[in-house]
């Protein structure tokens, strides 16, 4: 299976009835397509939505209608738009359950980089830095390794998105939850073993029981 | 009243160095025709705030694309690599805002207030520079308020005093914006003969000035 779906069918896991969710760009979106469908999950979109639908058929598209990725997107029923100070109000007020978002580096501590790369990429941190500092489980979901250089470790080196906010973080071959004495590996994927996870992991992982990873639907 | 103006009329508003709030998101909600017009006048050195920089041929982009633009206050610079780059040889100075911060300073300063406390940056380098107070055991920044002398709105419809609705996600910043300048432009796609008054959006109050979509008259 695409390390993408991995985590994307594994992050989906963590959601809950009733829950209102903001999955950011890219991987994260992905999420939305392995939701239980027994349960009410509500999107938002910080751009201004919430009861963000799946992607228009082609010719179905409306300009008026984005996800903060500005995609095209439909609402789906019971769903309702609002401007960007009330939206961020509903993300810093702490009434988004959980959100989803990518990394260039996370850390032991659970601080998280993921908007500029100093001198190279600097695109702005858009809303990653209110999500991340208001939503009361932040995920960050990403893969292992960038290129077999890890993105976990003990201390971020880029500048932060925010400071010690991250809960949980799910790869392609683990699940990792963050608590004050540092990172817990709770989950590995069935294909790997402790030991690899370890090596591609710049931080300390404690474990004692670890479970094999839900990946199927 | 009347707020209905022209082409002409619009670009009487403009001046070189004036700040200029334009609403939209990744240019969803911006008002296009009044960007193009601004472009067509000969106004520079503006400083443009706008939750992004747009795309090259899109939204503010147009603008910075075509060096009017000296200052940028914005969250997000990534889908338009004449920001980048303009950045980069300093002949744009660009301030980067979280969101959420840039939505509530446009906000507290259409509602009268000096700033806002809030949590997020703390720790990054968004806190650099800023006042961090303590309040019930958390530290927060005081992010100062933000106006402009215009502001660019799009909206879906007005009546004829200017009372407005929006169109799904194409509100965003327009709202917000409508309150915190020192003139409001809105373009509209339609003039309708009422509003809900339980619908109404933006209260006519807070629009200066609106152009018809189709208006291309002098």
């Amino acid at each position: 299976m695409d390390p993408k779906e991995i985590i994307a069918r594994r992050v989906a896991k963590e959601l809950s009835d009733g829950d209102l969710v903001n999955l950011g760009i890219g991987l994260p979106t992905l999420v939305a397509n392995f939701i239980d469908p027994k349960i009410d999950v509500y999107l938002q979109s910080e751009n201004g939505l919430i009861g963000l639908g799946p992607i228009p058929e082609k010719g179905q598209e409306d300009k008026n209608l984005t996800n903060a990725g500005g995609q095209y997107v439909t609402l789906k029923q019971g769903g309702m738009y609002f401007d960007s100070a009330t939206s961020f109000g509903i993300i810093r007020g702490g009434h988004v359950n959980v959100t989803v978002l990518g990394a260039l580096e996370v850390d032991s501590e659970g601080s998280l980089a993921s908007w500029i790369i100093p001198k190279k990429l600097v695109p702005g941190m858009g809303g990653a830095m209110d999500l991340v500092v208001g939503a009361k489980k932040v995920i960050v979901a990403t893969t292992h390794t960038n290129k077999g250089n890890p993105k976990i470790k003990t201390q971020c080196s880029l500048p932060l998105t925010a400071y010690k906010e991250v809960d949980l973080i799910v790869t392609e071959l683990a699940v990792i939850e963050v608590k004050e004495d540092g990172l817990h590996l709770i989950e590995r994927h069935p294909d790997t073993t402790i030991e690899e996870i370890i090596n591609q992991t710049d931080a300390p992982l404690k474990y004692t029981n670890v479970k094999p990873m839900e990946v199927k639907s | 009243m009347d707020k209905w103006i022209t082409k002409k009329a619009f670009i009487n508003l403009l001046k070189n160095h004036q700040s200029i709030m334009v609403g939209g998101f990744m240019t969803c909600g911006t008002p296009e025709t009044l960007i193009d017009w601004v472009l067509e006048s000969e106004v520079k050195d503006l400083t443009i705030i706008c939750n992004d920089a747009g795309y090259p041929d899109q939204g503010v982009g147009k603008l910075i694309k075509a060096r009017r633009v000296k200052k940028l206050i914005a969250s997000h610079i990534g889908l338009n690599p004449y920001a980048g780059s303009q950045m980069s040889e300093d002949a744009l100075d660009v301030t980067l805002v979280p969101q959420g911060t840039l939505a509530e300073q446009i906000r507290a300063h259409g509602a009268g207030l000096g700033g806002i406390l809030t949590p997020t940056g703390r720790h990054t380098i968004v806190e650099e520079g800023k006042h961090v107070i303590r309040h019930n055991d958390q530290d927060y920044l005081l992010e100062t308020a933000i106006g402009a002398d215009l502001a660019l709105i799009q909206i879906e419809a007005c009546d004829r005093l200017g009372n407005a609705v929006y169109s799904k996600t194409a509100r965003n910043f327009n709202p917000i914006m409508a309150s915190a300048a020192n003139t409001v432009v809105a373009l509209t796609n339609h003039q309708r003969d009422s509003i809900d008054p339980e619908c109404v959006v933006t209260p006519h109050i807070f629009i200066d000035y609106i152009v018809k979509e189709d208006t291309h008259g002098s």
